[in-house]
C-alpha cells in the first residue's frame, strides 16, 4: 500500500495521466469511432442493392417494433434470464465449495473452472454439437442405460441453446462469486450459528447478504453477454432459435440491411444500459 | 448455587495426530467467572469451541445445567460466545447485530427492542445503534460483541481472548468493566486468555492449561501464591528460581542445598523428604534488598550484584546477578518517590523468610 503512495496523491495522479494515453487512443480509434459510425448508419436507409443511403430516417427503429422482431428480443431476454438463473444455481454451490476448501486445493479448483478457456469457444461449441446430436454421446448414454428407447432431439432446440449458454458463461458466474465468498470470515458463520441460526438462516441472513456484490457482478457478467450471444444459438439452436445476435448478423450479412442491423445493435445496447441504470437506481450499490 | 453450570468429563479432542484436549475434566459453578489460562497451543481455545459446539468431542461428555450437549448443534445450545475478533456482522448495524440472536429465536418485536436497548445501555453504547461495525472503534466493537451475546441471557457466556485486540489502557479498563457486568447480570462466564494479569484480575477461579490438560484450578490468589507445579509458577507472574536438593527436614522447615549458595531455609513441601530435588520459587515482590549483609531476622540471605535498575513509575525493578547462571528480578515499590537506592555495580544482599518461597518438586 505504502509503495504506491505516489499514485495516490492528486499530483501523482496528474503526473501519471500519460499512462492512460495508449489505451485512450486505441479505444478511441477502434471502439468509439466505429460505434459512432454504426450509430450514424442506424439512422440511414438501405439502398436498393444493399448499400447505405445517407438520408436521415427513424424508419429502422420503427421497423423494429414489428411483433416478429419484438418476439426475438423477448426470446433473447428470456434466454439470458434463464442462463443467468441457472448459472447462479449451479455456480453458487460450486463457488462456495471452492471458497471453503483448504487453501492448497482452491487454486486447483479455480484452474479447473478456467480450463475450458484454454480451447477456442467455437471448437467447444462444435464439441457440444457432437454430444447433443441424435446419435451423439448423450443420446447413446441415455439409450444404453435404458432411459430412452428412441433418440431424443436435443440439438437444434432451445434446450441445446440453454445448455450451451450455461456451459459457456458459468465461469463468469463462479469467479466473482468465489471472490466474494472467499472473503467471508468463517467466524461470522460460526457467530450466526452461535446466535441460534439454522444452516438455512445462516445462508439467507449472512452468506447471501455478504456475497451480494459477487452475486450482482456474476449475474451482470452472465446476463449481458448471453443477451447478445451469437455463436451458441447459431450452432446449437439452428434456424428456429434466433436470438438478437443472430438477427443482427442476419441483417448485416444475409439481408444486407446494414441500417436495420445497426438499429438492432443499438436497441440491444440501450437495453443493457437501461438494465445497469435501473440496477444502480434500485440497489444504490457501487457502479460496476 | 453450587450445582455446576457446566461440566466437562474426560473430554478428548484430536486434530489429526495431535491431541488438542486430553482427558479434560473440570466444572464451573453457576454465576462464576471462570478463566482458562494457558500458552498458545495449550488447547484452551479448542476447549471453548467444544463447549460452544463448533467442535465435537472424540471422547467424553459436556454437560450444561446437568444436561448432556454432546450431540446438540451450536444453534440449539444455551451458550453464546464473544469471538476473539468479535465476528460482528458487517452488513448489520449495531442494533441489528445485537438483535440477531433474539430474532432467530422468534422473540416478539417489542421485547427485542427493549432488550437490545437495555443491552446497549449496559455496555455504554446507547445512541450508537445505527452505526455499522466498521464505523466503530476497536473498544466499541468489543462492547457490541459483548452485548450481542449477553442480550440472549445464555446459561454460559464464552469469551475467547476478549481483550486481546485492545491496547493496554483499554484492556485494563475493560477488565474491570467485564467483571462488573458479569456480577450485574449474574451469568456464568468462561473466559479463555493467555494473559495472566487478565485472568487474575477478573476471575473467581482460574484453570491453568497446558498440552490439553488442566494443571491447576483455583482462586487467583491460590494459583499465584501456591502454584502446584513449576509450570504454573513460571507461567503466572514473574518468578525467580533456585534448583537444589533437600538436605534435612526439621518439623515444618527444611534446609535446601543449592550449589554455590548458602543453605536455603524453606517450608517443607507436602510429602518431600531429604534427598529430593526441588526448585525454590521466589516472587520478585517478596524479596528484600539491602546493602547490609547481616540477616537482620530474615531466614535467608544471598549476596548479589546489581546488574540493572529500571524505573517503572510505581516501582523500581532491579536485575540482580546472583552468580553466572542466576539473574533475579526484584521489585521494590516506590513508596518514597522513587530514588534509585541501588545502582548497577553495587553489592547488595537479597533476603527473604522461609514462608515467602514456594518449594516445588522438579
Amino acid at each position: 500500500m505504502t509503495g504506491s503512495r505516489a499514485f495516490q496523491s492528486p499530483a501523482g495522479v496528474r503526473q501519471a495521466g500519460w499512462l492512460l494515453a495508449p489505451a485512450l487512443v486505441w479505444m478511441g480509434l477502434f471502439f468509439v469511432l466505429p460505434l459512432l459510425i454504426v450509430l450514424l448508419i442506424s439512422f440511414a436507409s438501405r439502398g436498393a442493392y444493399g448499400g447505405v443511403e445517407w438520408t436521415f430516417t427513424l424508419a429502422n427503429y420503427r421497423d423494429l417494433a414489428d411483433p416478429l422482431y419484438l418476439w426475438i428480443y423477448l426470446r433473447s431476454c428470456a434466454f439470458a434470464l434463464a442462463t443467468t438463473g441457472l448459472c447462479l444455481c449451479l455456480g453458487f454451490p460450486l463457488a462456495y465449495y471452492i471458497a471453503r476448501a483448504p487453501a492448497r486445493w482452491q487454486g486447483l479448483w479455480l484452474m479447473l473452472v478456467l480450463v475450458p478457456f484454454w480451447t477456442n469457444f467455437l471448437v467447444r461449441t462444435y464439441a457440444w454439437m457432437n454430444v447433443l446430436r441424435a446419435d451423439g454421446l448423450l443420446n447413446r448414454l441415455l439409450a444404453a442405460t435404458g432411459v430412452i428407447s428412441e433418440p431424443v432431439e436435443i440439438l437444434y432446440t432451445d434446450l441445446a441453446v440453454l445448455i450451451g449458454l450455461v456451459y459457456g458463461y458459468l465461469p463468469f458466474m463462479v469467479l466473482p462469486l468465489y471472490a466474494a465468498l472467499e472473503r467471508i470470515d468463517r467466524s461470522l458463520i460460526e457467530a450466526a450459528r452461535d446466535l441460534y441460526a439454522s444452516g438455512w438462516t445462516v445462508f439467507t441472513r449472512v452468506i447471501v447478504p455478504l456475497a451480494k456484490p459477487g452475486i450482482i457482478a456474476g449475474c451482470l457478467l452472465v446476463f449481458i453477454p448471453s443477451l447478445g450471444a451469437y455463436i451458441t444459438p447459431d450452432l446449437l439452436g439452428g434456424a428456429r432459435s434466433m436470438m438478437i445476435g443472430n438477427f443482427i448478423q442476419h441483417e448485416y450479412l444475409v439481408v444486407r440491411d446494414w441500417p436495420l442491423g445497426s438499429a438492432a445493435s443499438f436497441v440491444l445496447m440501450a437495453m443493457v444500459l437501461a438494465g445497469l441504470w435501473g440496477y444502480q437506481r434500485a440497489g444504490g450499490e457501487r457502479p460496476l | 448455587m453450587n450445582q455446576p453450570g457446566i461440566e466437562l468429563r474426560e473430554v478428548v479432542k484430536r486434530h489429526g495426530s495431535t491431541v488438542a484436549v486430553d482427558h479434560l475434566s473440570f466444572s464451573v459453578r453457576r454465576g462464576e467467572f471462570f478463566s482458562i489460562l494457558g500458552p498458545s497451543g495449550s488447547g484452551k481455545t479448542t476447549t471453548l469451541r467444544l463447549i460452544a459446539g463448533f467442535e465435537h468431542p472424540d471422547q467424553g461428555d459436556i454437560l450444561i445445567d446437568g444436561r448432556s450437549v454432546r450431540d446438540v448443534p451450536p444453534n440449539l445450545r444455551p451458550v453464546n460466545m464473544v469471538f476473539q475478533h468479535y465476528a460482528l456482522f458487517p452488513h448489520l448495524t449495531v442494533s441489528g447485530n445485537v438483535a440477531f440472536g433474539l430474532e432467530m429465536r422468534g422473540i416478539a418485536r417489542a421485547e427485542i427492542l427493549s432488550r437490545v436497548s437495555a443491552a446497549l445501555d449496559m455496555v455504554r453504547l446507547a445512541g450508537k445503534d445505527d452505526r455499522l461495525p466498521a464505523q466503530l472503534s476497536g473498544g466499541e466493537q468489543q462492547r457490541v460483541a459483548l452485548a450481542r451475546a449477553l442480550v440472549n441471557r445464555p446459561a454460559v457466556l464464552l469469551l475467547d481472548e476478549p481483550l486481546g485486540a485492545l491496547d493496554q489502557q483499554l484492556r485494563q479498563e475493560m477488565q474491570v468493566e467485564l467483571k462488573t457486568i458479569q456480577e450485574q447480570v449474574g451469568l456464568t462466564f468462561i473466559c479463555v486468555t493467555h494473559h495472566q494479569e487478565e485472568a487474575l484480575t477478573m476471575s473467581d477461579r482460574v484453570a491453568v492449561m497446558d498440552h490439553g490438560r488442566v494443571l491447576q484450578v483455583g482462586a487467583p490468589q491460590d494459583i499465584y501464591t501456591a502454584p502446584a507445579s513449576l509450570f504454573v509458577a513460571e507461567f503466572i507472574g514473574l518468578s525467580n528460581r533456585l534448583d537444589g536438593r533437600i538436605a534435612a527436614v526439621e518439623g515444618t522447615r527444611c534446609r535446601i542445598e543449592v550449589p554455590g549458595l548458602p543453605i536455603v531455609q524453606a517450608d517443607v513441601p507436602a510429602g518431600a523428604g531429604p534427598g529430593r530435588a526441588v526448585s525454590v520459587v521466589l516472587r520478585p515482590e517478596r524479596l528484600h534488598v539491602s546493602k547490609q549483609a547481616a540477616p537482620n531476622g530474615f531466614d535467608n540471605v544471598v549476596p548479589a550484584r546489581v546488574a540493572k535498575a529500571v524505573y517503572n513509575g510505581h516501582e523500581m525493578q532491579y536485575q540482580l546477578r546472583i552468580d553466572e547462571r542466576l539473574l533475579w528480578t526484584v521489585r521494590v515499590p516506590n513508596a518514597d518517590g522513587g530514588q534509585k537506592r541501588f545502582l548497577p555495580g553495587d553489592t547488595v544482599s537479597v533476603r527473604w523468610n522461609a514462608d515467602e518461597s514456594v518449594v516445588l518438586a522438579q
